[in-house]
C-alpha cells in the first residue's frame, strides 16, 4: 500500500490547510511511483488553483471532449469516467450497471473502500447492493424519510439551528461555523431520528472522518469501520432491551435483519446522515459570502430559499469524486462501448454543470430552476435522506442569514481549508464573524 | 392526461411529491408512491410533467 495514513481526520484544519495549499497534487501523492502527467484524467482529480467550487478542469474538459472517457484511479486501475448529464443519468438509472461492490471491476475511489468490501471481512450495506436485495432493505427505511414525515420535523430543526446560534454567537463575535453549526446541527437531528447518543460524537464523527479520507490506509478504514460497527452492535442490543421511539429500535424489533445487517445499516445511516449535510452547509455558506449579489438576493426575497438549496446542491456537488458502477453487460454509450466487467465513475458534479441542461451552469444563480440537478445520485439508489438533507439545508441557511446579517469570513478566502482530501467536498474549518 | 405510478418501480425519496403536492404522495406505512388525482386538471400538467422528469426510478408515466 502506498496510501498515506496519517488519520487525515484527527488533524486539525490548520495543518491540512497547510497540506491542500502546498500540495496541490495531492491525489497523486496516493501513488508516488507512477507520477501521472499535470493533465492526465486521473480521479480523484485536482482542482485548479483558485477555483475551489469548480469541478477539476480535466473533468470538466472530459465532458466537452471526450464525455465517456477513460481515467487512471489512485491505485494505477483504470475505469470509465462518465461527464455528461444524460449520460450519467442513463448509468445510474440503467440495472445493466451494478452498483455491487463486491463484482470484479468494481471501481474503488480509496484503499479503504476497496478493503471494506473486497476484504476478508467485508461487510454489505444496501448502497453498494442491487435490487432486489437492495429494494428490499431500503424499503424497510424509505417511510422514515419520506417528505410528510421529514416535513413534520421542521419545528424540531428549527429549535435545534437556534439553539446552536444561540450559543455560537453569546458574547462573541466569531466562529469557526463547521465546528459549531454545521457540523452539530444534522449530527444532533440524525443522532435523534436513530435513537444514537449525542454525547458519542466525537467518537462517531472522528471514525467517519476516516472512512471519508481519501488518504486513510486499507487497515486505518478497517479499524474505523470495525469500531463504528462494534458500537452499533452494542446500540443495537440496547434497543431491543428498552426499545424507543427511533429508527434504530423500530429496525432491532421487525426481527427480519441480523445483528451484522443492523450494525452496517445504523453504520450507513450515521455517516450519510451527518457527513454530507454538514459540508453542504459549510460550503453553502461561503459560496454566498463569496457571491454578495446572490447572498442579497436571497436575503431581499426569502421565499426562494427552496430554489437555491437546489441550485446551491447542483452547483457545489460534494460528492465529487464520482458515483462507481461496473457494467454487467456490453452497453453502447454515446457511441462508445463498455464491456462487461468494466468499472465506470459518473461524475456528478460535471453532469450537473452540463451547458445542455444547465445554461450559464459554472454561475451560481438562486433563481435557477436546478430541480434537474443530479447532486443526490439517480435510479434507485438516489439518496434516501434528501428529504431530510433538504428540510436542513434550507432552515440552516435561511436562519443563518436572517440572523447575521452581518455575517463574512474571519480568515482571508485563501486560508479557507478545502476538502480536496475527502471523499466528500467542502471545508474543514469556516473562520467568520458577524 | 393520465397519471401511472409504478409501485415496484419507485423507490420513495418523494422527488414527485415536492415537484406536485397535489398529485402524487408517499404511503404512510413504505413511503411509496401514491397518485392522489390521475387524471389532475392542466394547470397541473406541467408540474406533473416535471415530477415524471425528475423520477430516479422511472416510475411514473404519463399518457396525454
Ligand atoms: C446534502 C446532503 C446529501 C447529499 C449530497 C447526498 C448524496 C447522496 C448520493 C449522491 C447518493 C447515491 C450514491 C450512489 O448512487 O452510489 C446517496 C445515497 C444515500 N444517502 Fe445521501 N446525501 C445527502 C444526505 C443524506 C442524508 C441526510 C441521509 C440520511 C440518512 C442520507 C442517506 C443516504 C443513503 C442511506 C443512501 C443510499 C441509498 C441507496 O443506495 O438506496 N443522505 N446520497
Ligand atoms: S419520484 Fe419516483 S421514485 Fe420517487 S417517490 Fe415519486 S415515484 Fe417514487
Amino acid at each position: 500500500m502506498h496510501a498515506r495514513g496519517n488519520g487525515a481526520a484527527s488533524r486539525s484544519w490548520k495543518d491540512s490547510r497547510m497540506t491542500t495549499a502546498q500540495r496541490p497534487h495531492e491525489a497523486h501523492l496516493a501513488h508516488p511511483d507512477a507520477p501521472a502527467p499535470a493533465d492526465a484524467l486521473t480521479v480523484p482529480a485536482t482542482r485548479a488553483t483558485g477555483c475551489p467550487f469548480d469541478p477539476a478542469p480535466t473533468v470538466e474538459r472530459a465532458r466537452r471532449e471526450e464525455p465517456v472517457t477513460r481515467a487512471t484511479l489512485w491505485d494505477g486501475s483504470s475505469c470509465w469516467l462518465v461527464t455528461r448529464h444524460e449520460d450519467v443519468r442513463t448509468v445510474l438509472g440503467d440495472p445493466r450497471f451494478s452498483a455491487d461492490a463486491a463484482r470484479p471491476g468494481f471501481p474503488f475511489l480509496t484503499a479503504g473502500l476497496r478493503e471494506l468490501a473486497t476484504g476478508t471481512r467485508a461487510s454489505r450495506t444496501f448502497i453498494r447492493q442491487d435490487d432486489p436485495e437492495h429494494a428490499r432493505l431500503r424499503r424497510m427505511l424509505t417511510a422514515e424519510f419520506m417528505v410528510k414525515k421529514v416535513e413534520a420535523m421542521r419545528p424540531e430543526v428549527q429549535r435545534l439551528t437556534d439553539e446552536l446560534l444561540d450559543a455560537m454567537t453569546d458574547g462573541r463575535n466569531s466562529a469557526d461555523l463547521v465546528a459549531e453549526f454545521a457540523l452539530p446541527l444534522p449530527s444532533l437531528v440524525i443522532c435523534l431520528l436513530l435513537g444514537v447518543p449525542y454525547d458519542d460524537h466525537a467518537f462517531f464523527q472522528q471514525r467517519s472522518a476516516v472512512l471519508l479520507s481519501l488518504r486513510s490506509t486499507a487497515e486505518e478504514a478497517r479499524a474505523a469501520s470495525d469500531e463504528l460497527l462494534a458500537y452499533m452492535t452494542q446500540l443495537a442490543e440496547a434497543k431491543r432491551e428498552r426499545p424507543d421511539d427511533g429508527i434504530f429500535s423500530r429496525l432491532v424489533a421487525r426481527g427480519e435483519l441480523d445483528s451484522q445487517e443492523i450494525a452496517s445499516m445504523g453504520r450507513l445511516l450515521l455517516i450519510a446522515g451527518h457527513e454530507t449535510t454538514a459540508n453542504m452547509t459549510a460550503l453553502s455558506t461561503l459560496a454566498l459570502l463569496r457571491n454578495p449579489g446572490q447572498q442579497a438576493r436571497l436575503r431581499s426575497e426569502p421565499s426562494l430559499i427552496k430554489g437555491a438549496v437546489e441550485e446551491l446542491l447542483r452547483y457545489l456537488t460534494i460528492v465529487h469524486n464520482g458515483v462507481p458502477r461496473v457494467a454487467v453487460e456490453d452497453v453502447t454509450l454515446g457511441g462508445t462501448t463498455i464491456r462487461a466487467g468494466e468499472g465506470v465513475l459518473c461524475a456528478l458534479n460535471a453532469a450537473n454543470r452540463d451547458e445542455a441542461v444547465f445554461p450559464g451552469g459554472d454561475t451560481l444563480d438562486v433563481g435557477r430552476d436546478a430541480r434537474r440537478h443530479i447532486a443526490f445520485g439517480f435510479g434507485v439508489h438516489q439518496c434516501l435522506g434528501q428529504p431530510l438533507a433538504r428540510v436542513e439545508l434550507q432552515i440552516a441557511l435561511e436562519t443563518l442569514l436572517r440572523r447575521l446579517p452581518e455575517l463574512r469570513l474571519a480568515v482571508p478566502f485563501e486560508e479557507i481549508p478545502f476538502r480536496h482530501d475527502m471523499g466528500i467536498y467542502g471545508v474543514h474549518a469556516l473562520p467568520v464573524a458577524w | 392526461m393520465r397519471i401511472h405510478a409504478d409501485q415496484e418501480k419507485c423507490c420513495g425519496a418523494g422527488s414527485c411529491v415536492l415537484a406536485a403536492p397535489d398529485v402524487f404522495d408517499q404511503r404512510d406505512e413504505d413511503g411509496i408512491v401514491v397518485v392522489l388525482d390521475a387524471e389532475p386538471p392542466a394547470a397541473l400538467h406541467d408540474a406533473v410533467r416535471e415530477a415524471a422528469a425528475i423520477c430516479p426510478a422511472a416510475a411514473i408515466s404519463v399518457t396525454d
